[in-house]
């Protein structure tokens, strides 16, 4: 137990310290104290780290087929088994999470930029501006994604697109169906920003515009698009996974998590191989389970008036 | 007459009330019906009524924070209205407004030198490398400390945050300050500091207030002239001794009656009012302090009664006086 006055002392020297310390370090902080968003990101990185980095461990990279090799069961050359062309299912499972991981990522980035973008100009300006861009998000939303992106696959395949570019569309197809939410939501968050008292504080104040969106409009954003960025990658990573195991997203031979579970489609391999389409499966719930509780925890911490 | 600071002229103030699917207008909250109030320089000029009066509403067209239905607003002369965004943002420093809540009235997310120092920056009232030394001074005639400076408002108490809402007004040199109820969310003991801050500053700046209250006793300490709002109009104005002597409206007299008396002797009439005050969507016909007026009469019900001056600049409306 330390003396009075060594406390004293010791509350005068922590205060410039107190001073330094941010808003976002008292977050960080507060979000370390949260075991089970803790739990969340430490399996996003170590999903990461298995898809970026394990490959360059794996001798079975060059995905060579090989036909004295097929459909063996989990054994101590194969971890999780070979695939129907004597592929090592583990290896093609990392190569897999790293375009599932990518597509998310990038499709997170792009619809969170289209959806920021509008949603500002339309919370923004108002009027006109708002009512068009928000009726187009309203559309969009209206139907049901999972048709609307079966639609978008279906054309993928009827115009041809080689398969190469077809990652980079079905990002794009990803972003399109995202945007509108996203676009709701910080649109909403400007409205009612407006009103704070502190933006009104601005007005009085009588700041130039760019002072009022820089420092006291956008720090007040950020928090909750990091939010719905983290969610929205586990969502992207669903929908990819769904659109490539119907055969309308990423095509083979590039794997990805979910055309590889398309083997759960034959009932020999559902039934008898099950190292097929376990190990990605298990990827995806993992990831996108892991994604969630860690986007909640976050949430919990930079915003909290959004909790129930 | 020297030219008014703050002329309010015939000011009207009315909320759209929307509904249905498409949000229709189906009625008008007359939270400003016709007021007119003329500050001059170095007046305190307090403006009292109970909650749901207007009176924030007032305050916020003044300055043109919202805009007004009808009336006239002129700040040294200019109308604030026909101004060009340019040049009212430039005007803007000259009229301050000090919120109700010091809590909401902060951005979270800026720190105290900078909510304080930026507005001087954007006005280009001083150089970049002179503003922390001007916020440090600004600061010390608020009552805080010139380590605070680099702080979060959460890191204050109540009574500090206000005095950082009055720091920052007051670091733009302004020449009236509209203050909304700025003690009502806080401690008793703290009201008292901030009111004192708020008297000390005017006499060493000359400010010029538009104080806002529900309380008269706030008021009281700190007004040179009183203004009595019920239902979005003035139903009395008076030089606050004028005011708390010989008080005219029955409803001036029930919130004087409210007000602890510091000389015993002096007996007032004790008026208590009874029922809410009715909702400004839909006001009381002619007189509308009628519904709650223990002396209203028939003429009250029908004809709305005129504000007029019962001699050296005390106005009332009643029809009784
Ligand atoms: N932005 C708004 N939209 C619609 N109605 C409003 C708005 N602002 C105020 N009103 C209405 O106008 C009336 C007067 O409100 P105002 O805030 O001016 O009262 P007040 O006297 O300041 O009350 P208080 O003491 O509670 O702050 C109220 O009935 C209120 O509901
Ligand atoms: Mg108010």
């Amino acid at each position: 137990m330390p003396s009075i006055q060594a406390e004293v002392t010791n509350v005068a020297t922590n205060r410039p310290q107190a001073v330094k310390s941010s808003l976002w370090r008292q977050s960080i902080r507060k979000l370390l104290k949260n075991k089970l968003a803790v739990g969340g990101f430490a399996v996003v990185v170590f999903m990461f780290l298995l898809c970026f980095v394990g490959p360059l461990f794996s001798p079975y990279t060059d995905n060579k087929v090989n036909m004295t090799m097929m459909n063996k069961a989990p054994n101590i050359h194969h971890w999780l088994g070979t695939d129907k062309l004597g592929r090592d299912v583990l290896t093609r499972v990392m190569q897999a999470g790293r375009i599932s991981l990518t597509v998310g990522i990038a499709s997170m980035v792009l619809s969170v930029f289209i959806g920021t973008l509008l949603g500002a100009i339309a919370g923004y300006y108002r009027g006109i501006v708002d009512q068009v861009i928000m009726r187009i998000a309203d559309l969009l939303l209206t139907i049901p994604s999972l048709p609307l992106l079966f639609i978008f696959g279906a054309l993928l395949s009827e115009w041809k697109v080689p398969t190469d570019y077809r990652m980079y569309i079905v990002m794009l197809i990803l972003s399109l169906v995202g945007w509108p939410s996203l676009a709701r939501m910080v649109r909403g968050q400007l409205l009612s920003l407006r009103e704070r008292e502190f933006m009104q504080a601005t007005i009085v104040l009588g700041l130039r515009d760019r002072r009022k969106l820089v420092n006291h409009l956008l720090p007040n954003l950020v928090p909750l698009l990091i939010v719905i960025a983290t969610l929205n990658i586990g969502g992207a990573i669903l929908s990819e996974s769904v659109l490539s195991f119907f055969g309308l997203g990423v095509m083979p031979p590039t794997p990805t998590w979910g055309n590889m579970i398309d083997a759960a489609n034959n009932m020999i391999d559902f039934q008898e191989r099950p190292w097929l389409w376990v190990p990605p499966g298990f990827s995806i719930f993992a990831t996108v389970i892991a994604i969630n509780i860690f986007g909640d925890g976050l949430r919990d911490v930079l915003d909290p008036k959004q909790k129930r | 007459m020297s030219e008014a600071l703050l002329d309010i002229q015939n000011l009207k103030k009315y909320f759209p009330i929307k509904a249905g699917l498409l949000s229709r207008t189906v009625g008008q909250v007359k939270a400003v019906d016709d007021i007119s109030i003329t500050i001059q320089p170095g007046e305190t000029f307090g403006l009292v009524g109970e909650s749901g009066s207007g009176k924030s509403t007032v305050g916020r067209t003044a300055i043109r924070l919202t805009d007004k239905t009808a009336g006239e607003v002129r700040f040294k002369g200019t109308d604030i209205y026909s101004l060009p965004p340019e040049q009212l943002r430039q005007l803007r420093p000259k009229m301050q407004l000090i919120f109700q809540d010091p809590y909401s009235s902060l951005n979270p997310r800026v720190r105290i030198g900078e909510a304080i120092g930026e507005a001087v920056l954007d006005h280009g009232l001083a150089p970049a490398s002179d503003i922390r030394d001007i916020v440090k001074e600004v600061l010390a005639s608020c009552g805080l400390s010139s380590y605070h400076i680099d702080r979060f408002p959460h890191e204050f108490s109540g009574g500090q945050r206000q005095r950082i809402g009055i720091a920052r007004a007051l670091v733009l040199n302004p020449e009236l300050i509209i203050a909304d109820e700025p003690v009502s969310a806080l401690d008793v003991s703290i009201q008292a500091q901030i009111i004192n801050l708020f008297s000390h500053l005017q006499e060493s700046k000359g400010l010029t207030y538009l104080f806002i209250s529900h309380d008269l006793s706030v008021v009281e300490h700190l007004c040179s002239r009183i203004g009595v709002m019920y239902l979005g109009s003035m139903v009395e104005t008076a030089s606050r001794d004028e005011l708390f002597r010989h008080p005219l409206h029955p409803y001036t007299k029930a919130l004087l009656s409210a007000v602890p008396i510091p000389i015993p002797k002096l007996k007032r009439e004790r008026i208590v009012l009874k029922g809410d005050i009715p909702s400004p969507a839909n006001p009381p016909s002619g007189c509308k302090f009628h519904t709650r007026c223990p002396f209203a009469e028939q003429r009250c019900v029908e004809e709305v009664p005129v504000f007029r001056n019962m001699g050296g600049e005390h106005w009332v409306a009643c029809h009784l006086v």
